[in-house]
């Protein structure tokens, strides 16, 4: 598509739900990114203002409307504080795919999407090649968090701290899984998401031996997509269809009670985006896509609330361990006193909540490589939070958070470990 | 804009803080009233007091229009730019001066956050009451120039009640002082005063000196249930005849009853005609006195219904209905035009009778909450401003809604303020002679017309 008449008519679909927006301005209190520039382009209320001018052809500028639109972490704490129920996150992904669609994607984005992250077996291929090189180009930088620095791929990374891929991921010590229900009498199916594959299998790890603990049989099949939030975000739907249809194709081989997943993210993309964004699929597409988002759910959530364990009391010397509620988690699924409750199952560990723990990390998947700096600078604000608390680690139940928080908290050279709440439960069986 | 007068704005301001691009002029094109959006020519935000004054003093030197903005959540169109011209940003002058627990004041700049000033202030163990329903992003600089209200006003009154003094550019960007830090203070006109609810055509505000006040020690909310809108009218009345002030004293109607239980469900009583929401503060002994006397006072004026919250978490439980009310009834349509015509409070029920007739006559809907005990409703028409026909009837029930509340020896605006969308019914209200005297008034004090030109008094 690159003709306005067709731009105009799709932005004209989401008229119902940018109308609904009173422009109170009330998101302007909880959005991170406003909190930093005072601009109105960066909160909700700009953003779909700039799309109903668009639409009405008040604003003729379709890339300007793009740029803007796109400074986002889609965290969704509009969303959550908004008084006309507007839904931000639902508009916003929405508005970069009919925009992506009149701009076209960037060829980068272009290779890889369309040329690997589809292709999970070539994905899986690629990184696992990487890991063994990346060794070469990187520098240990601190041994708590085990992040690294890079002075060669500066020109791309900046001074950020990364995790590395792990030199095992998930799914060459795990292939697949189909074990049947043990004591629990209960059955999952397990989507372990990107980065608990290729960055943090020790979280994948702590999931399976927990579930193996209390007896809940696991599907965990071969070829598992991406959940689809990275291409959609950069609004290539083309390619968003492709990982869902993928991931539902892999699901339907089995049979199981719940979905779980230990990203903050993937829960929320497969619970509350799939649908939503599935209405160009065919009707048994379709009801597939109900029928798994149904079922998805986090992990956390799953042990405290399905499982029914409760927490011990802690040990007179348990370790400080501060809680980071991701976005996705909290805000999109309203969980956050489950994180809570599984890490307390460990005694060895109590609670110390830091201030603001439900602010944003900063993090927004690729927004932390398009808008460097205002990531970095809403992060800091959490590594601060973090730090005043004391505590010697931080949890968090979403593996993006727990990137960009190694990285925040690595760069401050702080020694304060960052890890799942599952980690720590799992530790302590 | 030439380039020539961009870059002079770029030299006093930094040029990141100069906006030109068309999607950035467009976000500061609208407030929250539902008006039509008006692009301003260029948007500047400084970061000093200083670069605000010298920002004003350019616009004049070369006869541009200023609009100055907070947070832009005004609700009658006071922050659309509507001549073009620059917008002002005052979010980056954000900073509190000085509280001073002694002398009981705090100097603020005008783009503080009205919310985490509150909650600054109350840190120190003292009080600031204005709490406008947007003050978790309203700053204070627009609460002065709108002089807004808040559901405490009938005990402590609105935000003039806590204007100690203003300092303000004028035109020529030269710094104007009025007022003091003390709690007297005779010396000069009353400057402070004018600049008060002047919504930004007299003057740009360049820090404000606010009252503070020692904390309630205690509280106790209640709600009571009326089948009759009537006597919850004379409820309030009646509660007033006792001597008894409560800090708030809420209402609210079937229609905006039904739809927040809908959407909250609090529990509410969705037959209930009327809801009152009651809250009586000051020292413990007083304030259990009073919270019996507001109960048997409920009692005798025939409330089905009276709940006391007997602690904090009921007491939130109260609160929580009336601060859904709003949310709720803008669920309900696309479009929500939220009135603010106020009348004294004993014609409430004469108020209400009559935007009952209004809602039938143009086949509307119209949830109708707010301050009962200082007579300002908020008649809310639920609507959807892209349906053309409808939109009319809207505009015709506004225009009936003003009318009766003058009819009720009321007024246009409790809080919200005129700006663009009631400028047009200000001779109604007062007089020509009242309109011409403040239209002189403001071309001797600014003669270009720079100043939100067209705003309250028209031109």
């Amino acid at each position: 598509m690159s003709d306005m008449k067709e731009l105009l008519r799709m932005l004209g679909e989401l008229d119902d739900q940018l109308v609904s927006c009173m422009r109170c301005g009330m998101c302007q209190a909880v959005c991170p990114i406003y909190g930093q520039t005072g601009r109105e382009t960066d909160v909700a209320r700009g953003k779909i203002a700039l799309l109903e001018g668009l639409a009405h052809e008040m604003v003729k500028d379709p890339a300007g409307v793009q740029d803007k639109v796109t400074r986002c972490l889609l965290c969704g704490s509009c969303q959550a504080n908004c008084p006309s129920g507007v839904k931000g996150l639902d508009i916003f992904l929405k508005a970069r795919a009919i925009l992506t669609a009149y701009m076209g994607l960037p060829t980068v984005k272009k290779l890889i999407f369309r040329g690997m992250l589809t292709k999970p077996g070539l994905f899986n291929n690629l990184l696992s090649f990487a890991s063994k090189f990346q060794g070469l180009f990187t520098t240990p930088a601190n041994d708590i968090i085990g992040s690294s620095c890079s002075k060669f791929l500066e020109p791309v990374l900046g001074d950020r701290h990364l995790m590395l891929l792990a030199k095992t991921p998930l799914h060459k010590d795990v292939p697949s899984l189909d074990t049947p229900a043990g004591k629990s009498g209960l059955k999952v199916a397990f989507f372990p998401g990107c980065l608990a594959d290729k960055i943090f299998p020790r979280v994948g790890h702590a999931v399976l031996k927990v579930l193996n603990h209390h007896g809940v049989g696991v599907f965990m099949p071969a070829g598992q997509a991406c959940c689809g939030i990275p291409a959609l975000s950069s609004g290539d739907k083309e390619s968003y269809d492709k990982l869902v249809r993928a991931n539902l194709a892999v699901f339907a081989k089995g049979k199981f009670d719940a979905l779980l997943t230990p990203c903050a993210t993937c829960t929320s993309t497969m619970k509350k985006i799939w649908p939503t964004m599935a209405q160009g699929m065919s009707p048994a597409e379709q009801e597939a896509v109900r029928e798994l988002s149904a079922k998805v759910m986090d992990v956390n959530a799953f042990v405290i609330d399905k499982l029914g364990l409760t927490p011990p009391k802690a040990n007179d010397d348990a370790i400080a361990v501060t809680v980071h509620d991701p976005c996705h988690l909290k805000k999109s699924l309203g969980v956050s006193a489950q994180p809570r409750a599984v890490l307390s199952l460990n005694p060895r560990y109590k609670v110390a909540e830091m201030a603001a723990s439900d602010a944003c990390c900063g993090c927004g998947g690729s927004f932390t490589l398009t808008h460097a700096d205002m990531s970095a600078r809403i992060g800091q604000q959490k590594r601060d939070n973090i730090k005043n608390t004391g505590a010697q680690v931080v949890a968090m139940g979403c593996p993006a958070c727990m990137l960009q928080i190694s990285d925040m908290l690595s760069r401050n050279g702080d020694r304060v470990s960052v890890k799942h709440p599952m980690e720590i439960y799992a530790e302590g069986l | 804009m030439n380039d020539a007068l961009r870059k002079d704005f770029e030299a006093l301001v930094g040029k990141e803080n100069v906006m030109e691009s068309e999607s950035d002029r467009f976000s500061y094109a609208y407030d929250a009233a539902v008006l039509d959006p008006v692009l301003p020519s260029l948007v500047v935000r400084p970061e000093t007091r200083e670069a605000l004054g010298k920002v004003v003093k350019l616009c004049n030197d070369n006869g541009l229009p200023i609009t100055v903005r907070g947070s832009g959540t005004n609700l009658s169109g006071g922050t659309i730019p509507s001549k073009g011209g620059v917008v002002i940003l005052t979010n980056a002058l954000n900073k509190i001066l000085e509280i001073n627990e002694a002398d009981l004041y705090a100097v603020v700049e005008p783009g503080v956050i009205t919310a985490k000033f509150a909650a600054e202030v109350a840190a120190r163990g003292l009080f600031y009451p204005p709490d406008p329903g947007s003050q978790a992003v309203s700053t204070l600089g627009g609460n002065v120039a709108e002089n807004a209200g808040g559901l405490r006003g009938l005990k402590y009154g609105v935000t003039k009640d806590y204007v100690m003094g203003v300092d303000f550019f004028d035109v020529d960007g030269e710094i104007v002082k009025s007022g003091s830090r003390t709690v007297k203070c005779v010396t000069g006109l009353n400057l402070a005063g004018l600049m008060v609810g002047s919504e930004g055509t007299l003057g740009v505000f360049e820090k404000i000196t606010l009252k503070l006040t020692p904390p309630p020690l205690a509280a106790k909310a209640m709600m009571a249930i009326f089948d009759d809108v009537a006597k919850a009218s004379e409820t309030v009345a009646a509660i007033i005849a006792a001597k008894i002030v409560p800090a708030t004293l809420e209402f609210m109607d079937n229609f905006t009853i039904r739809t927040v239980e809908d959407f909250a469900k609090a529990g509410l009583p969705v037959d209930a005609q009327a809801l009152l929401l009651i809250e009586v503060d000051g020292h413990p002994g007083q304030v259990a006195d009073e919270a019996e006397k507001v109960e048997a006072i409920c009692k005798q004026q025939g409330a089905l219904r009276i709940q006391v919250a007997k602690d904090a978490a009921e007491r939130n439980k109260v609160w929580e209905a009336r601060r859904a009310a709003l949310s709720a009834l803008a669920r309900v349509s696309p479009t929500t035009v939220l009135e603010d015509a106020t009348v004294p409070r004993s014609k409430i029920p004469a108020m209400m009778h009559a935007l009952g007739g209004i809602a039938s006559k143009y086949k509307l809907t119209i949830g109708t909450f707010g301050h009962a005990g200082d007579g300002n409703l908020h008649p809310t028409i639920l609507t959807d401003r892209r349906n053309k026909e409808e939109w009319h009837r809207v505009e015709a029930a506004i225009d009936d809604i003003f009318d009766v509340a003058l009819s009720l020896g009321g007024t246009l605006s409790g809080e919200h303020g005129i700006g663009m969308a009631k400028s047009k019914y200000m001779e109604k209200e007062t007089s020509r002679a009242t309109i011409l005297y403040s239209r002189r008034l403001k071309k001797a004090l600014d003669p270009k017309g720079i100043l939100n030109p067209g705003k309250i008094i028209g031109e």
